[in-house]
């Protein structure tokens, strides 16, 4: 994060521990306004629960911080008005339409019926959806599913959006489309938190954070993480960081 | 090599919906091979029919002989099959769901054990876990232990990998590798295209079709023709001027740089140059090497 860069998302120590198991362990961590953060890891690191405390669904054991500039063990209802989430396995709801999908997110977001309407419309055109909005989303291909789970997520324009897998068993051509328009959201300044398998896609974000058996073992660019470790690619980053992996969710 | 599934013009359709078109492919005896595409495609339909779980509308289909319509009873106990999403008894525990899955095929724990062994092996800590409390990465072995409990000729694997981490899904594919050396065939189906690579066969599917079947290595013969990395210290940006630049057919992230898919006479250093001018300072164009994704993204671009 550069210096001079507004604090969006700042914790210290984030601690989980179920019974003996500890999930999250002392994870400190600050994305700036704008970032494109990636929250990397193999499968049991941790990420979930540590992105679960970030939303406010869940209370740390140890450690805290604030997100959106709201605590999250004393103001986690906040939070949750003040940031958008997504994930690839469950994001809308196929048996209503486009614009009742949008409807519901918005106002469960806290969105006034009247905004939601005129945001609604002004999205419509820039996405080319006009002609799909009383479509059922079971019936509308999967770019468009993901760019509606997308708008779905941001209509209500928060601070944060959290990604969580959002291109997984996706074809590379609409995770491609996909990652343009959180690269159009970033610059806009919405700070994207997002968690991927896809090591082409970790390239994409400014900064990397890979989580290792509940702690964080790297933190810093894609440029200087690849340097730093000596690869070529954020694939070969990963492999050296996680090979030595203890848990596996 | 003989083939020991063969699939003639088959057609599937759902109302409105044709979800498999006129599909003919034939797979190798021993072989690993890979039916790559992206969600929607068909994939899972086809599964459905080599399982014998649908029947098709149009078309024919053996497995190791046996036709999936008139020999379904014993096409069944040919076959392994793993669906994508998780079907094993989550109240029953580990050795639970192995007897279960041994005992419908008639066949005993032991039997077999030897080529389940290394996959099993992993979960023998927990033996009376109960299945829908374990991790995705146990799951996903418990699942292929179950089916291969009878020593199948054919493993069928439909997105075996969808939300895996990269060393994990490594760990699979040498697994496969292992099976594979044991003689086992294995269909397996991945929108991940690194791991078509490590197929000894693909086919692409797109919308019901299949666009092209080869060898890895012969499918991505003459890509690199006309192919271009781009890059600069702003990347957003500068793939937008690319797509604006003439002889530019597409362009499109691919990690660190673009790929930047071009018609005959494109000429890069006149292209930097412009790029330049436009202010893009640091822009580099150099000859790009092409690999499944490439192909993948081209082909879904004709098709529209």
């Amino acid at each position: 994060m550069m210096d001079n860069m507004e604090t969006v998302i700042s914790v210290n120590g984030l601690t989980k521990q179920f019974g003996s198991f500890t999930a999250v362990d002392h994870i400190t961590l600050q994305v700036g306004r704008g970032e494109i953060f990636g929250f990397l890891g193999a499968n049991g690191a941790g990420k979930t629960t540590a992105m679960r405390m970030l939303c406010g669904l869940s209370y740390p054991t140890a450690g805290g911080g604030t997100v959106a500039g709201f605590d999250i063990v004393s103001q986690a209802e906040e939070i949750k008005r003040h940031i958008g989430y997504m994930s690839q396995r469950f994001s809308l709801y196929e048996n209503l339409t486009v614009w009742e999908n949008l409807n519901l997110f918005a106002t469960i977001y806290g969105m006034a019926s009247k905004d939601i309407k005129s945001k609604a419309e002004e999205v419509f055109k820039t996405l080319g959806m006009e002609n799909m909005r009383n479509t059922l989303v079971k019936e509308i291909p999967l770019g468009w599913k993901q760019k509606l789970a997308f708008t779905a997520a941001t209509l209500h324009s928060p601070d944060i959006v959290f990604l969580d897998e959002p291109t997984g068993g996706v074809d590379p051509a609409t995770r491609r489309k996909f990652w343009e328009m959180i690269y159009r959201a970033s610059s806009q300044g919405m700070t994207i938190f997002v968690t991927t398998h896809y090591l082409d896609e970790a390239e994409y974000c400014s900064r990397i954070s890979i989580m290792v058996d509940g702690r964080i073992k790297a933190l810093d660019s894609p440029a200087r993480l690849k340097e730093q470790y000596c690869a070529a690619t954020m694939d070969e980053v990963f492999r050296i960081v996680a090979k030595d992996a203890k848990r596996s969710d | 090599m003989n083939d020991i599934i063969e699939i003639q013009g088959i057609t599937k359709r759902y109302s409105k919906l044709t979800a498999l078109s006129q599909v003919t492919l034939s797979v190798p005896q021993g072989s690993v091979f890979g039916l790559i595409g992206p969600d929607g495609a068909g994939k899972t339909t086809l599964y459905q029919i080599l399982t014998t779980l649908l029947n098709p509308d149009e078309g024919t289909a053996t497995v190791a002989g046996l036709d999936v319509v008139k020999d379904f009873r014993r096409l069944r106990t040919v076959i392994g099959y793993m669906p994508e999403k998780f079907s094993l008894y989550p109240d029953l525990t580990v050795s639970e769901n192995l007897q279960f899955f041994a005992s419908l095929f008639g066949v005993g724990v032991n039997e077999n054990f030897d080529l389940i062994a290394p996959i099993f092996g992993q979960l023998e800590k927990f033996p009376g876990r109960m299945a829908g409390a374990l991790s995705g990465g146990m799951k996903q072995k418990l699942a292929l232990s179950c089916a291969l409990i009878h020593r199948p000729s054919v493993l069928l694997l439909d997105e075996p990998t969808t939300g895996v981490d990269a060393v994990s899904r490594s760990e699979f594919w040498d697994m496969l590798a292992q099976l594979k050396e044991k003689g086992i065939t294995i269909l397996v189906s991945t929108s991940y295209m690194d791991e078509a690579e490590r197929c000894d066969r693909i086919a692409l599917i797109n919308k019901g079709k299949i666009l092209d079947v080869d060898t890895p290595q012969e499918l991505i013969k003459g890509l690199d023709k006309n192919l271009y990395n781009a890059s600069a210290s702003d990347m957003y940006p500068l793939l937008e001027a690319l797509r604006r630049l003439p002889g530019v057919d597409d362009c499109y992230t691919f990690g660190a740089t673009l790929h930047v898919a071009t018609r005959d006479g494109f000429n890069p250093a006149e292209a930097i140059l412009d790029l330049r001018r436009q202010g893009l300072a640091d822009a580099r164009i150099y000859p790009a090497k092409g690999n499944i994704e490439d192909l993948f993204i081209k082909l879904a671009k004709n098709d529209g």
